[in-house]
C-alpha cells in the first residue's frame, strides 16, 4: 500500500494540514529558540546544533536536521532548565516517567495536560461519555501526567473524578522478581478500589483504565454477579501497546455489553493520540493519529529513522511535540506499527498495530497495569 | 494452508491475531493458528466445571475405552486438523516440518502416545494402586479391607503449557481424562499439532468435545492457563522451574540433567556398558529429560569418554525423511549458536576436555536452521563446571568423582541408572531424595516404566485424599456394591 487511493477532499484537507504543520513549526522553533521566551536547555543547544534553528528551520521536513531526542536528556535536575522563560513565574508541574530504579526522567508542564486532554474531550461521544456524569480513574496513581490529565478531562466535563492508589514501579518490580502472587495480590488490591467506589453511590459512568485492568474489573464485578455496564459505566477510554485488534474485539463481545470504549496511544512526551473509530467490519482494526500540530507521529525506517515508510508499510514511530510548553524534534518511542494514510477526520498520518518495537521487545516490560 | 483455531471448550474460535507455522529448512508457512488472548482463558476457565461433569457423566472404566478407539484413530485415522485434514504421515511430516525432529522419531512418539492411550487402564491401576476407579467418580467407596476411602478432586481441569521441542511429553497428560478431569492445554508455537490431533481422536472416539480447551498464544496465554488452572503443569527452562518452585498448584518439568553412575564394584567393566551410554545419550536426538547428560565414575574416565566419542563424535546430520537420521534441527535462529558458545566457554576451564574435537566441528549452520552434532567432554571433577550441563542433543559429560562423594555431587537428577551391585550404595541411592526415578541396575535412563510415577504421582496432583465418613446403612450399600 505505497500509494493509496486518498480522495481529493481528504488529500486537500491533509495538504491544508501541512500547511498548518509548517507554520506552527516555524512559531515553536522561535518561541524555543529565542532568549526572552525559549527554555535553558535549547537556548544552550542553539550553539551546539550545528546550524541556527532561528534561519535554518522553515517548515515541518527541517526538524530533521535535529539530532534525535534522547529522552535521558530528562533525567535529573536541574528541572528548570526545561521551563520556558515566558513561563517562568507560572505555576509548574512536574510528570515523571520510569524511575522503578534509577532516576525518572521528568517533564515539566503548565497547561499542556489541559489542552491535550480538551482536545481530547471534543472526540468523545456525549452519549457514552455524558457531560456531568462522574469518572473513575483506574489507573496510575502518583507523579504521573495520566493521572491529573483524567482528573481535568472529568471536570473540563463538568464531572468529578475518583481516583486509585496504584504504583506503577513496585508493579514493575514485582514483575522482574516474578513475585506472580504479590502481582495478583496488588491487582485485586486495585480492584477492590475500583469496585468500592463503583457500588458506593457516586454515579460513576465513565472510566480510564487499562487492558489488563479492565480485564481484571470485569472478572471481578462478574464474581458478584455484576458485570461493567451493570456497575453503570456506559464509556471507557483506554490505552496501552497491548490494545491489538484480538483484544478489542474480545473486550467488545465478552466484556463490554455495548459500554463504548475508545483506544488511546500516548506518553507523557507527547500527549494523547486519538484512534480512528474501531469497527468490527474494518477487523477491529487500530489506527491513532496525533492532536497535530501539537504533535505528529511518524511511521519511520527501522535503519533510518529519518526516512518515513510508505503506506501500509511497517517502521518505528518516530514522536515530534511542537507545544509552547515542550519541544522534542523526533523521539523514537520503544514502539512499531504501519503508516496509515490520512482521513477525513484526520487528514494526516496515522500509525496502526502500534506493539513494542521488536529488537526491545524481550527487554521491555509493557503493560504493567 | 491448515488453519488451526483455538478451541474454547471444543467450539472452534478464529482470532484475529495468527501466528504461523514454518518449515525450519524453508521458512515456508506450513499452518496458521489462531493466537488467543489471556482474557479468553480467564473467561473459559468459569466453565471448567462443565468440562469435569461431562466426564462424570461418562464415567472412568468407559472413558479408558474411548481412549484405546482414541488411539487406534491418533496411530491411523485420517483425522480433522483445524480446518482441513491429516493422515498419519501427515501428521509426522508436519511435526517434523516444524520441530526439526526426524520424521522417524515423530513416527516413534506416535507410536509412544498410542501405547499409554491402549494401556490406560493398566497405567491408572498401578497409578491408583489398585483404587476402583468408581471411587474417583463418586468421590469416594470402600476398598477391599472394608475402609471407606475419598479422593477429592483439586480442579475441574488441568492446564498445561506445552513445549516446542519434545513430543514425546504429550504422554504425560493423556492419563488425565479418564480420571474425569478436562484438559487446557496451550501448546508451544511449533508443535500445535499433537493438541489437535489428540482432541480429533477424542473427539471421533466419544469424548465430550466441552472437556477439552485449546489455547494457542504468546507467554500471556501461558501465564493465564497457570493462573487459571487450580492445577497446571509447565515446561521449561531452569528460571520456570525456579518461578514456580513451591506453588502447590503447579508442576513443573524442567531439564532433567539424568545420569549413569558407574559403582566402583562395576568400573573396570565400563566397556560392557558403553551401547547404554550411548543409547541413554543419543535417543532421540538427546531432547528429553530422561536423556543422559552425565555419566559418573571413580576412575577410567577419560577411556569411557574417548570411547563414547568414537561412537557419537562421527554421527552426521542427515536429511529429517532419512530413516537414519538420528539428530533434530534447532529451529529458533541463534539458540544452536549460543549454545555452541556457552560449551566452548565451559571447555576453557582447567579440567575440561573436548573428547569429540577430532570428530569434526560439531555446529552445522544452515541457512534458516542449525545442527549440533553428539558432544562428549570429559571433566577430570565435579568442580569442573561443565559436568553439571544439559543441552537439548545429545550431550553428555563424563566426570571423575569418588564414589562416596557421587551422590551428593549430582545434583538434582531426574533419572539415576546406577550401575551397582553394593547393597551399601543402593540403600544410600534409594535414600537420595536427589534423585527422582532410580534404576538400580544397568538399564537405559531412557527405558521408561509406563507404570511407575514420572516426577510425581498424577493422580495424588490431581486428587487429594481426605476423610469421609458415611452411616451405617451407607456403608452397607457400599459393601453391597451400590
Amino acid at each position: 500500500m505505497s500509494a493509496p487511493d486518498i480522495p481529493a477532499d481528504v488529500q486537500a484537507a491533509a495538504d491544508a494540514a501541512r500547511e498548518r504543520l509548517d507554520a506552527h513549526t516555524l512559531e515553536i522553533i522561535h518561541w524555543h529558540f529565542s532568549e526572552a521566551t525559549g527554555c535553558p536547555f535549547w537556548l544552550e543547544r542553539r550553539s551546539e546544533l550545528g546550524f541556527d534553528p532561528l534561519k535554518d528551520v522553515k517548515c515541518f521536513d527541517d526538524l530533521k536536521k535535529f539530532p534525535l531526542f534522547e529522552d535521558d536528556w530528562l533525567r535529573g535536575g536541574p528541572v528548570r532548565r526545561w521551563v520556558p522563560q515566558a513561563y517562568a513565574d507560572k505555576p509548574i508541574y512536574v510528570f515523571e516517567t520510569g524511575g522503578t530504579t534509577g532516576v525518572p526522567k521528568s517533564r515539566v508542564a503548565i497547561n499542556d495536560f489541559r489542552t491535550d486532554y480538551e482536545i481530547f474531550s471534543d472526540t468523545l461521544p456525549d452519549e457514552f461519555f455524558p457531560k456531568g456524569a462522574n469518572w473513575l480513574m483506574l489507573g496510575p496513581s502518583g507523579p504521573r501526567r495520566l493521572r491529573l490529565a483524567v482528573e481535568h478531562l472529568a471536570q473540563y466535563r463538568g464531572g468529578i473524578c475518583f481516583c486509585i492508589d496504584l504504583d506503577p514501579r513496585w508493579v514493575i518490580k514485582l514483575i522482574k522478581k516474578g513475585w506472580t502472587e504479590h502481582l495478583e495480590a496488588y491487582k485485586e488490591h486495585c480492584i477492590d478500589q475500583a469496585i468500592t467506589i463503583l457500588g458506593a453511590g457516586h454515579d460513576i459512568k465513565c472510566m480510564f483504565t487499562t487492558p489488563k485492568l479492565l480485564e481484571s474489573l470485569a472478572e471481578a464485578l462478574e464474581a458478584k454477579g455484576s458485570s461493567i455496564a451493570e456497575s453503570g459505566i456506559t464509556g471507557i477510554f483506554s490505552g496501552g501497546t497491548e490494545f491489538t485488534p484480538q483484544w478489542t474485539r474480545f473486550a467488545t463481545e465478552e466484556l463490554l455489553d455495548g459500554v463504548y470504549m475508545t483506544p488511546t496511544y500516548g506518553n507523557t512526551l507527547m500527549g494523547l493520540a486519538c484512534s480512528k473509530p474501531v469497527t468490527a467490519n474494518e477487523g477491529y482494526k487500530i489506527s491513532y493519529y496525533a492532536p497535530q500540530p501539537r504533535a505528529v507521529t511518524e511511521v519511520v525506517s527501522f535503519d533510518d529513522p529519518r526516512v518515513t515508510v510508505g503506506y501500509g508499510e511497517t517502521g518505528r514511530v518516530k514522536l515530534t511535540t511542537l507545544t509552547n510548553e515542550f519541544f522534542v524534534p523526533g523521539f523514537l518511542e520503544r514502539d512499531e506499527g504501519e503508516r496509515e494514510p490520512p482521513f477525513a477526520k484526520y487528514p494526516w498520518d496515522g500509525v496502526s498495530g502500534v506493539r513494542p518495537f521488536h529488537e526491545l521487545a524481550t527487554a521491555t516490560t509493557v503493560g504493567v497495569y | 494452508m491448515l488453519h488451526l483455531p483455538a478451541l474454547r471448550w471444543g467450539k472452534p474460535y478464529e482470532s484475529l491475531e495468527i501466528d504461523e507455522v514454518l518449515h525450519f529448512r524453508s521458512g515456508e508457512p506450513i499452518a496458521k493458528v489462531s493466537q488467543a488472548v489471556g482474557g479468553i482463558v480467564g473467561r473459559d476457565m468459569r466453565h471448567a466445571h462443565k468440562a469435569r461433569a461431562a466426564l462424570r457423566d461418562i464415567g472412568c472404566t468407559e472413558l479408558i475405552e474411548r481412549l484405546k478407539t482414541a488411539g487406534e484413530a491418533y496411530l491411523n485415522g485420517n483425522l480433522p486438523m483445524g480446518d482441513g485434514s491429516q493422515t498419519p504421515d501427515e501428521f509426522a511430516r508436519a511435526q517434523s516440518a516444524s520441530t526439526g525432529l526426524p520424521e522417524h522419531m515423530c513416527r516413534a512418539n506416535m507410536q509412544k502416545n498410542y501405547f499409554v492411550l491402549s494401556n490406560m487402564d493398566r497405567m491408572l491401576d498401578a497409578l491408583t494402586r489398585g483404587l476402583d476407579l468408581e471411587v474417583l467418580s463418586r468421590g469416594y467407596g470402600l476398598e477391599d479391607r472394608g475402609v471407606v476411602v475419598s479422593y477429592q478432586a483439586q480442579a475441574p481441569a488441568l492446564g498445561l503449557v506445552l513445549p516446542s521441542n519434545s513430543p514425546g511429553v504429550h504422554t504425560l497428560w493423556l492419563p488425565v481424562i479418564p480420571m474425569q478431569i478436562g484438559l487446557v492445554l496451550k501448546p508451544g508455537p511449533q508443535e500445535p499439532w499433537t493438541p489437535y490431533r489428540m482432541a480429533a481422536a477424542f473427539a471421533e472416539a466419544g469424548i465430550p468435545r466441552e472437556a477439552i480447551a485449546i489455547y494457542p498464544g504468546g507467554p500471556e496465554v501461558g501465564a493465564a492457563v497457570l493462573s487459571h488452572c487450580q492445577r497446571s503443569k509447565i515446561f521449561g527452562g531452569l528460571p520456570t522451574v525456579e518461578r514456580y518452585k513451591g506453588d502447590p498448584g503447579v508442576q513443573v518439568h524442567g531439564p532433567g540433567f539424568s545420569k549413569i553412575l558407574l559403582g566402583d564394584d562395576c568400573v573396570d567393566d565400563w566397556e560392557q556398558y558403553i551401547d547404554l551410554m550411548v543409547q541413554s545419550v543419543y535417543a532421540n536426538s538427546g531432547r528429553g529429560c530422561i536423556n543422559c547428560s552425565g555419566v559418573w565414575a571413580s576412575r577410567h574416565t577419560e577411556e569411557i569418554a574417548q570411547a563414547l566419542a568414537e561412537r557419537l563424535g562421527p554421527i552426521e546430520v542427515k536429511e529429517p525423511d532419512d530413516p537414519e537420521a538420528g539428530l533434530a534441527a534447532f529451529t529458533v535462529p541463534g539458540v544452536a549458536q549460543a549454545v555452541w558458545q556457552m560449551i566452548e566457554a565451559d571447555l576453557e576451564a582447567d579440567g575440561a576436555t573436548h573428547s569429540t574435537a577430532g570428530y569434526g566441528d560439531r555446529l552445522v549452520e544452515m541457512e534458516r536452521c542449525a545442527y549440533l552434532r553428539p558432544t562428549v567432554v570429559h571433566a577430570a571433577s565435579p568442580e569442573v563446571a561443565i559436568s553439571q550441563k544439559e543441552y537439548m542433543f545429545p550431550f553428555v559429560s563424563v566426570v571423575r568423582c569418588p564414589q562416596e562423594k557421587m551422590i551428593e555431587a549430582i545434583g538434582p537428577t531426574l533419572v539415576c541408572s546406577a550401575i551397582t551391585a553394593d547393597e551399601a550404595w543402593q540403600d544410600a541411592l534409594v535414600d537420595a531424595t536427589n534423585i527422582d526415578r532410580l534404576n538400580l541396575g544397568p538399564i537405559p535412563t531412557i527405558k521408561l516404566d509406563w507404570l511407575q510415577p514420572h516426577e510425581g504421582n498424577i493422580v495424588e496432583f490431581l486428587y487429594r485424599a481426605r476423610a469421609l465418613q458415611v452411616p451405617e446403612d451407607k456403608l452397607e450399600q457400599l459393601r453391597a456394591g451400590k
